[in-house]
Order: C-alpha cells, then sequence, then structure tokens
C-alpha cells in the first residue's frame, strides 16, 4: 500500500510517555535517525526530577521534543506536528502545545478507567470528542508490542519495557525514515546480549509493519535534507560537546587534562562523558563534594593541568570560596554551571538563567573571573575551548555557563579538525629563569606565568593570603592589596582585547535591538527573524562573552531606538548592563518557568502594544 | 615495604637541611611546637633524596597551615579544610610529585572531615602531617573536635560537651593504610616516623601531639611530659612487645577482647604474655585497641600503628589510563570526533 509523500520544510515531533516509558531514549534514536539522514535539528528532553514518578500522573510525564528540518534549525520548536502519547497523563500534559490539526499517536491501551482518572480526565478523550480537531491514531501499542515477542521466550517485563519501540517504529515508518541507524544502536547496545537487541528489533519492525498498514495513514512525511556546506557533521548533545571541546583544548595546549566534579543535573553528563576518555589521558575524579572538586581542580591546575570542575548552581554555591582562591593565586581554571532553576534545589530537571549574578559576584572580596556563556548545544564545544584557552594564558578561572536546555539538547554538529582550533599558549616559566617571580607579569595580558613544580629553579609558594606584587610574599600592606586588587580587575578586563567583537545579526541599525545571552540564543534570533518577516529593522545580540563585554558593546548598544533584553530570570543580564552601560536605557523580557522561550512569545512580547 | 616512590625523580646532587630552609620569617610563637616540627622535615627531605624541586608542601588555614611558607620547596597554601583534596588533585594530576600536607585538628577535623577521610579512603599517596594541638590556635583559642571533653575554652567557658574525636580511630575507620603518633617533644622519634610514613604508599597520616603555648599549653604533658613519659607512653616497635615503664617491665596484654596494662613477673606474667606489634597486619582490629589506649588505665601508644599494603589511587589512576590507551583506537581528539555516526556531505 502506497501512501502519498508530503513534504515539509520542518516538523516538530514531541514523545510523551511516563518517566519509565523510555522516552528520552525513543527521543534520541529519533534524532540520531534523523541526523543521519541529514536533517539539521534541535532537541530538547523535558523530564521530571523523580526516577520513577508515580505513574500516569501529570507529574510524571516525561518528554523528549525534536525539531527537524531542511533549513537551519535553531530551537526545538514551539509547537509539535506530531505527538506520541504513551498514556493519558502524557496527552493531557501536552496537548496545549499542539499545532491545529496535528497528528496524534496514542497507545489505545493505556486509555483505561483508573489511567483516565489519574491524568484528571472525566471522560476518554479518545471517545468525547474532544480531540475532533486533530488526526489521531489510536494503537494498541501494548498489545500489539505483547503479540509480536508472543513466539519469543521474553519476560512480561521486556515485553512491557519495548513499548517504546513499537511507538519510534510507526515514527521512523511516518517519517520516511528507515530502520537501519536504529538497528545499529540497538546492535551495538545491546552488544553483549543480542537476545535483547533482537526482541528490541522486532519490536520497533512490528510499529512500523503496523503504521504501514494502517488505513488512518493515508501519507507520509518527508523532509529533505538540510542543505549544509560541505563536510562531517554528527548530532551532539551539549554536555558532551562541552566535554569534547575541553578535550580538545587540553590537546592543542599540550596540558594534561584533569576534571575535579561532584554529580549534579543537569551537569553530570559532563563528568560521565570525560570518564569514559582514559584512552586520552583524560583524569577524572568524582570528588566527596563540589568543594572536594573544585578544590582538587586547583591542585591540579597548580601542578600544571587543564583543570576543570563541572556543576550547577547549588554546586556553584559551594564552590565560591575555592574560586576566590584560584582568583588570588591566578592559576588557570574552568568551572562549568550548567545552570537549573533555583534557587537552592529548585526546579533541578528545568533549565534557567538565574546564575548569573552568582557567576559575576558571588563570591567575598574584590574576586573578578572571566565569564562566558555558551548559546547551543554545538556551541558548547566552542564556548568550552574558548574557555579553557582564555584561562590558561590569562592565568585565570573562567567561569563557563551553559544550561539544561541546551546541555541536554542535541544539534547537527560540524565535525571541527582539532589543528584547525586556534592554537592555546599558556605562559609556562621556563627552568632556571633567574627573572622568575611568582607575580611577575606580562604587560600585555597582566597574567603571571605558570611555574610548574618539577620544574628546577622555580621554587615559589602560593595561596590563599594576599602576596606582594611581584615577590609574591605574603603581604598585609594595605597599599600593596589595593594595588594587586586592580591588578586581577584590570588583567580580567583586558581580556576584552583578546575576544571578538560583538556581532549584530539582522539589521546594524534601526528601531529594535534584541539582547540576549546563553542558552536563549535560537529562540531569540528566530523571533528577531521573524520580526524583520514582519517589516520592522530589528537587530540581534547575542551576547557569549559577559566578562568583560565585547569592546564594541557601547557602540552597537547606541545604533538602535529601543533595546530590549530577553532572559529566562528576573533581569539579570539587564542589571548588568545597566550596570556597566548606564547611558542606554533598556526593556527586558523575562520568563522564569523553567522552560525554554517560545519564538511565538517573544514575537509577542515585542510587538505588543504597537 | 619502605620504598621511595620511583616515580618522583631522585636528586643527582646531594641535599642539606639548608636546601630546604626558606627565606621567610617563621612567625610561629616562641616555644610553639610548630618549630620543632619543621626542623625535623627540613633534615629529613635531603635524607629522601627526591629533586628539591619535586616536594610540594600543601596546607589548610590554621597556624600549622603556614608552614609552607617556611620550606623551600613548591608550595600552596589553600583554605580552611580542604587541603586533603588539593593535595589529590596535586598527587592524581602529576604522581612524580611528592606530596606533603600540613593540617591541624580543627582544619582536617571539623571543616575538612569529609575531605580527610575521603583521602585516607582512597589512599593516595601523600603525607599528612596532623598537628594536633587540641584547640584553634590561629583563631585564639576555641575548642576543636579533639578537644577533651569538659575543657574550659574560649567558646566552652563552662565546659565543653562534645566527645573528642581520636585521630586515630578516623582514619583507621577510614580505611587508613597508615597512622602514627609521634610528639614534637621527641625530635629523634618524630624524624623516623615522618621518614617511614613518606616511605609508605598510600596515605600516611602521622598525627603530631603538638604543645599550643598560648592557647593550650600542656595539653599533652600527661603523655609527652618528660616526667609522666615513661609510665604513659608505650613505644610501639613492629615485631616487639608493648613494654614501658622505668623498668620496662610493664606491658600490655591482650586479655579476651581488651587490652590489659600488667606487669611482669606479678600474677604469673611472663614476657610472652605481651602483645608484640604488627604494623603491618591488615586486619586493623589489634591496631585499632592499640590507638585507644590512653590514660590513666592505659598508657598511649606512640610510633607506628598501622602500615598496612594496599594500592594507591593516583597508581590505579594510571594504570587504568595505560590500559585504556593500549586497547582504545581512539588515540587523539580528531580520531573521537569522527567516531561513531557521522554524517558525510560532498
Ligand atoms: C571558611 C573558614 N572558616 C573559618 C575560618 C577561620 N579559621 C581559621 S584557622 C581556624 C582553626 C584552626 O585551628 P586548627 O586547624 O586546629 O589549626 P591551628 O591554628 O591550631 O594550628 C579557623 C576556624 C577560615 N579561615 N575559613
Amino acid at each position: 500500500m502506497d501512501k502519498r509523500v508530503i513534504n515539509l520544510e520542518q516538523v516538530v515531533v514531541k514523545f510523551a510517555g511516563d518517566s519509565g516509558d523510555g522516552m528520552q531514549l525513543t527521543g534520541t534514536l529519533f534524532s540520531e535517525a534523523a541526523a543521519k539522514a541529514g536533517n539539521d535539528l534541535a532537541t530538547f528532553p523535558d523530564y521530571p526530577a523523580e526516577i520513577r514518578a508515580p505513574q500516569n500522573t501529570v507529574a510524571g510525564v516525561s518528554g523528549f521534543q525534536v525539531h527537524i528540518g531542511k533549513n537551519k534549525i535553531h530551537t526545538s520548536g514551539d509547537h509539535f506536528d506530531v505527538l506520541v502519547a504513551m498514556n493519558p497523563a502524557s496527552l493531557k500534559a501536552n496537548l496545549k502545545w499542539a499545532k491545529r490539526g496535528a497528528t496524534i499517536i496514542v497507545n489505545e491501551d493505556a486509555f483505561e478507567e483508573k489511567a483516565l482518572e489519574k491524568a484528571g480526565y472525566a471522560s476518554n478523550p479518545l471517545e468525547d470528542g474532544s480531540l475532533d480537531a486533530y488526526q489521531v491514531i489510536k494503537a494498541p501499542v501494548s498489545r500489539l508490542t505483547k503479540e509480536s515477542l508472543n513466539d519469543t521466550d521474553a519476560d512480561t517485563k521486556t515485553k512491557d519495557k519495548s513499548r517504546n519501540m513499537f511507538a519510534l517504529g510507526i515514527i521512523l515508518y511516518l517519517f520516511n525514515k528507515g530502520l537501519e541507524s536504529t538497528f545499529e544502536y540497538l546492535d551495538e547496545k545491546f552488544g553483549k546480549n543480542p537476545k535483547v537487541a533482537g526482541y528490541n528489533k522486532l519490536v520497533l519492525e512490528a510499529g512500523y509493519s503496523y503504521a504501514y498498514h494502517y488505513e488512518m495513514i493515508h501519507s507520509t512525511i518527508q523532509v529533505e535534507p538540510a542543505k549544509l556546506a560541505k563536510g562531517k557533521y554528527r548530532n551532539v548533545i551539549g554536555n558532551v560537546a562541552t566535554a569534547w571541546g575541553f578535550m580538545a583544548a587540553a590537546e592543542r595546549s599540550g596540558r594534561p587534562l584533569f576534571l575535579g566534579s561532584y554529580p549534579i543535573t543537569p551537569a553530570t553528563d559532563i563528568l560521565i562523558e570525560l570518564s569514559k576518555h582514559k584512552s586520552l589521558g583524560v583524569k577524572t575524579f568524582q570528588a566527596e563534594d563540589e568543594i572536594a572538586g573544585i578544590c582538587s581542580a586547583i591542585g591540579a591546575s597548580f601542578t600544571g593541568s587543564l583543570a576543570i570542575t563541572t556543576t550547577s548552581g547549588p554546586g556553584l554555591s559551594l564552590k565560591s570560596e575555592a574560586i576566590g582562591l584560584a582568583v588570588i593565586t591566578e592559576l588557570p581554571l574552568v568551572i562549568v554551571d550548567v545552570q537549573r532553576s533555583g534557587p537552592s534545589t529548585g526546579m533541578p530537571t528545568k533549565s534557567e538563567q538565574s546564575d548569573l549574578y552568582q557567576a559575576l559576584f558571588g563570591r567575598n572580596g574584590e574576586c573578578p573571573c572571566i565569564v562566558i556563556a555558551a548559546s547551543s548545544p554545538s556551541d558548547c564545544f566552542y564556548a568550552a575551548y574558548e574557555a579553557a584557552k582564555l584561562s590558561l594564558e590569562h592565568m585565570t578561572p573562567v567561569l563557563l555557563l551553559t544550561d539544561g536546555y541546551i546541555g541536554n539538547g542535541s544539534q547537527l554538529f560540524k565535525i571541527p579538525s582539532v589543528k584547525d582550533l586556534p592554537s592555546i599558549q599558556p605562559p609556562i616559566a621556563t627552568a632556571n629563569d633567574p627573572n622568575y617571580k611568582p607575580y611577575r607579569r606580562n604587560p600585555e595580558t597582566l597574567a603571571r606565568q605558570w611555574a610548574l613544580p618539577g620544574t628546577p629553579g622555580l621554587l615559589h609558594r602560593i595561596g590563599g593570603l594576599e602576596k606582594e606584587d611581584v615577590a609574591g610574599n605574603v603581604s598585609t600592606d594595605g597599599a600593596n592589596h589595593e594595588k594587586m586588587v586592580h591588578l586581577r580587575d584590570e588583567k580580567v578586563q583586558r581580556v576584552a582585547n583578546y575576544i571578538p567583537r560583538q556581532e549584530v545579526e539582522g539589521d546594524p541599525e534601526g528601531d529594535i535591538l534584541v539582547v540576549s545571552w546563553g542558552g536563549t540564543y535560537g529562540a531569540v534570533h528566530a523571533a528577531v527573524n521573524e520580526l524583520r518577516r514582519q517589516g520592522k529593522k530589528a537587530g540581534h545580540a547575542h551576547f557569549k562573552y559577559i566578562m568583560p563585554l565585547p569592546l564594541n558593546t557601547a557602540e552597537i548598544l547606541g545604533n538602535y531606538k529601543k533595546i530590549v533584553v530577553c532572559e529566562l530570570n528576573n533581569g539579570q543580564f539587564v542589571n548588568y548592563l545597566r550596570m556597566t552601560h548606564p547611558q542606554f536605557s533598556y526593556e527586558q523580557f523575562n520568563k522564569v518557568q523553567g522552560q525554554p522561550f517560545l519564538v511565538e512569545e517573544i514575537v509577542t512580547h515585542l510587538t505588543d502594544g504597537e | 615495604m619502605k620504598t621511595t616512590d620511583e616515580r618522583i625523580p631522585k636528586s643527582d646532587i646531594e641535599l642539606n637541611r639548608s636546601d630546604f630552609v626558606s627565606d621567610q620569617m617563621v612567625k610561629w610563637c616562641p616555644g610553639c611546637g610548630n618549630h620543632a616540627i619543621l626542623n625535623s622535615i627540613s633534615q629529613l627531605f635531603p635524607r629522601l633524596g627526591y629533586k628539591k624541586e619535586n616536594y610540594v608542601v600543601v596546607s589548610g588555614i590554621g597556624c600549622s597551615s603556614r608552614f609552607p611558607y617556611y620550606v623551600s620547596t613548591y608550595g600552596f597554601h589553600g583554605i580552611h579544610g580542604r587541603a586533603a583534596a588539593i593535595a589529590s588533585g596535586m598527587k592524581i594530576a602529576n604522581p612524580s610529585l611528592s606530596i606533603w600536607v600540613n593540617t591541624g585538628d580543627g582544619d582536617s577535623m571539623a571543616i575538612g572531615g569529609n575531605h580527610f577521610i575521603h583521602a585516607i579512603r582512597r589512599n593516595i599517596d601523600m603525607t599528612i602531617m596532623l598537628f594536633n594541638n587540641q584547640i584553634y590556635g590561629l583563631t585564639k583559642g576555641q575548642y576543636s573536635p579533639t578537644t577533651p571533653m569538659g575543657a574550659i575554652t574560649k567558646t566552652s567557658p563552662y565546659g565543653t560537651l562534645e566527645t573528642p574525636f581520636n585521630p586515630a580511630e578516623l582514619v583507621i575507620g577510614a580505611q587508613g593504610t597508615f597512622f602514627a603518633r609521634t610528639a614534637d617533644n621527641s625530635p629523634k622519634d618524630m624524624s623516623n616516623i615522618l621518614e617511614e610514613a613518606a616511605l609508605h604508599r598510600g596515605t600516611a597520616v602521622v598525627e603530631l601531639l603538638q604543645n599550643c603555648i598560648i592557647f593550650a599549653d600542656k595539653t599533652h604533658a600527661m603523655v609527652t611530659g618528660k616526667e609522666y613519659r615513661e609510665e604513659n607512653q608505650v613505644f610501639l616497635k613492629h615485631g616487639e612487645p608493648l613494654l614501658y615503664g622505668k623498668d620496662r617491665n610493664k606491658g600490655i596484654r591482650l586479655n579476651k577482647l581488651r587490652l590489659e596494662a600488667v606487669e611482669i613477673g606479678k600474677n604469673g606474667i611472663t614476657i610472652d604474655d605481651i602483645l608484640v606489634h604488627d604494623q603491618y597486619e591488615q586486619d586493623p582490629i589489634i591496631q585499632l585497641m592499640i590507638a585507644k589506649m590512653a590514660p590513666p588505665h592505659l598508657p598511649m601508644a606512640v610510633g607506628i600503628i598501622r602500615a598496612a599494603k594496599a594500592p594507591t589511587f593516583d597508581r590505579l589512576v594510571d594504570e587504568q589510563i595505560e590500559a585504556q590507551k593500549a586497547k582504545s583506537p581512539i588515540k587523539c581528539v580528531d580520531d573521537l570526533l569522527n567516531s561513531g555516526d557521522i554524517i558525510e556531505i560532498k
């Protein structure tokens, strides 16, 4: 039965189910298949903090959204075209994000009385007409999954757990994607257990052929491969890209890589990824807490490693004192904060941009750090690389801000070659240099030299007590302290000479400049495009370098009648701009719901009242 | 079992004490026990024979933690309680360094308690010198986790209400492989013990019974004081019976599940009844009992209580890396980036 093929430029698919339903995996596998087929894409996993939240409840719904397209994809999409809902709760939680006429594939078997009740449905939405506006595919996923495994000796648990493969089979068919890449994945994942791989494949095929035969599917969807520049690509998750960026920086700088870290959502995946790469000499140390994580990294930095510590908001709080130590000892160190919702434990699996104040100011004393922010999953690679470069070359800690949204999300990534990345040259002191002094500085960067233990002739002692300029002896002299405070500050300010000028996308001057930073790049970019399509003269300045700001910041801000700063917090960056560039006036658009911006809400906000 | 770490390069010239004396003015109070410990270290370092530039002295915060400034090596003065964590990173990152940690009883057992026990548990190759003066010195006299119950201090004007830690119990309880105790007023023993600690592969903790002349003067006097020493100390020697007393006629025997002070010649006790010390025994149970001995009922044990062999974390890290390097087809970051599912656009 051949079905009509509809060509679409872009499609958003959402997988939703109970937190035990394997929706994260299903979504990941679908995005891998799309990437393999050459689509550009962006993903957004959204899951509860509990490992197995109460079954069939709205609170327990785990979702994974995938946006694929033949053109550049900037966000994981505001609304979906296709929803897979494994139970009533996941339908309930997601229907509000459906596009008009969206295709909704439900596991009909799960729509039984108790589950409906738990999800808060008074009547069955599959029967009461409430879904009439959508194209609903009622698939008996649970039953057919079991049936497809009837002739095997798979146990009940396996049969239950394979449901997600059935759903994936339907989706792969619907999107004209082959099964090969998923087969390969299953073979690899269950390499030691070919039987289980076999079960999964059976179920996947069953879902696929179910869709093929299903009368209600009149057409399948084809998204042509994106027109990408020549080169090699892969789908990459933000946190993994961060880990790779550091590995590339270590290789390029010739410094061994050391990570001292303590697990915390959503940063843990960086630790997990780096701990896999012992073969490249990466040393990972899972410390007893965040403080030990950063302190071990400081120790490693003192002895000559590219030292990293990774965490999320609450962990960054614990690291504050030690960051001060790295600032005063003027050692390289990268502190990654994959931001989540706060304060305190907040909403651990939800994303936010509200640690900016903490990154800029959250320490005792005059304690300046370089602060940079990654803007997308694949940019995490470059941001990590750049953070390492700045830290090593300027001998000072760098705070790298990413967030749960880009850390967990994935995107197509053009694979660079390490030799094409900018060189990294840490100021390592040479053995027996008669002029070596711990706090003698490079006149240009003000960076001191890195004298590594084991090097003859450079013995010295540093630490948290204030040191005498140049000589490096302990000093409580007031004038010296003031001088050192200025020097450390000036050193960070001068980094502005080594970072790119701020760019503006869109109109270089005009009515409105939309300002953003960090993980909101995609949504704001798409919103500004929409404004321009509507005829506005609009520019978009997305800041990756926050401390210091690019040298031309004022120049850019002055080119527009209105500046609106969009961020997922209560206005931290906008206030920072108010402080650093008080000559301009700013409007702000903030969202603090633990969810990314929708393109549409930014557009609405920016055009409201006009 | 005693070996220098072959990963640490040896000095090709003979060094002596003066090579390790820094140009900084030592600012401890006159009469402070720290002076003797410093002296001991500057004599020991040349004896161990490593290159001068491969010693790193690391500390937290406290009077004792000023130590790194006073030794002419690479030195790092950290933040309160975190020396063990900083040192862990140093040794793991660069095993060719000989790592020395100075810490106080407050530094390592109050604020740094967590790092202290975990460094020990991992058995990272370093020597921790625990300056135990049973008081917070630098902050001028507040009680610490080792201050005896009931002690009057600045923050316990009516006596402390806390049971103190016995560092030895804490170390052995944390799976420590080496623990020794010595006093700042017996320089020779101290020096030998620190040497053995340095030669132990793993985390070696040496508790230094140190006198804070200002805020807890004579806190260890019942054990270390000249007039009490013979009766209240038993000096441990591997393979030798636990004998003490002016006439060395007193000893410790294991009576059922307890240690007991006995006198040779009395009640039919002979030298054969006396417990023989085995510092290398893996099972720490008897060492733990020895560690807990204290006046008035028993003498306090000084010397090496435990020196058990176990793999060190830093070495295991290196071995794992070597094994993966040999096994993995991924030899550089380009290999990694180009492994897995790749889409090529031509
Ligand atoms: C985070 C932090 N909390 C508190 C202090 C204050 N402080 C400095 S040293 C010290 C106690 C030191 O006592 P101890 O470790 O026994 O060392 P000692 O001075 O006796 O050698 C305290 C509480 C500090 N420096 N940092």
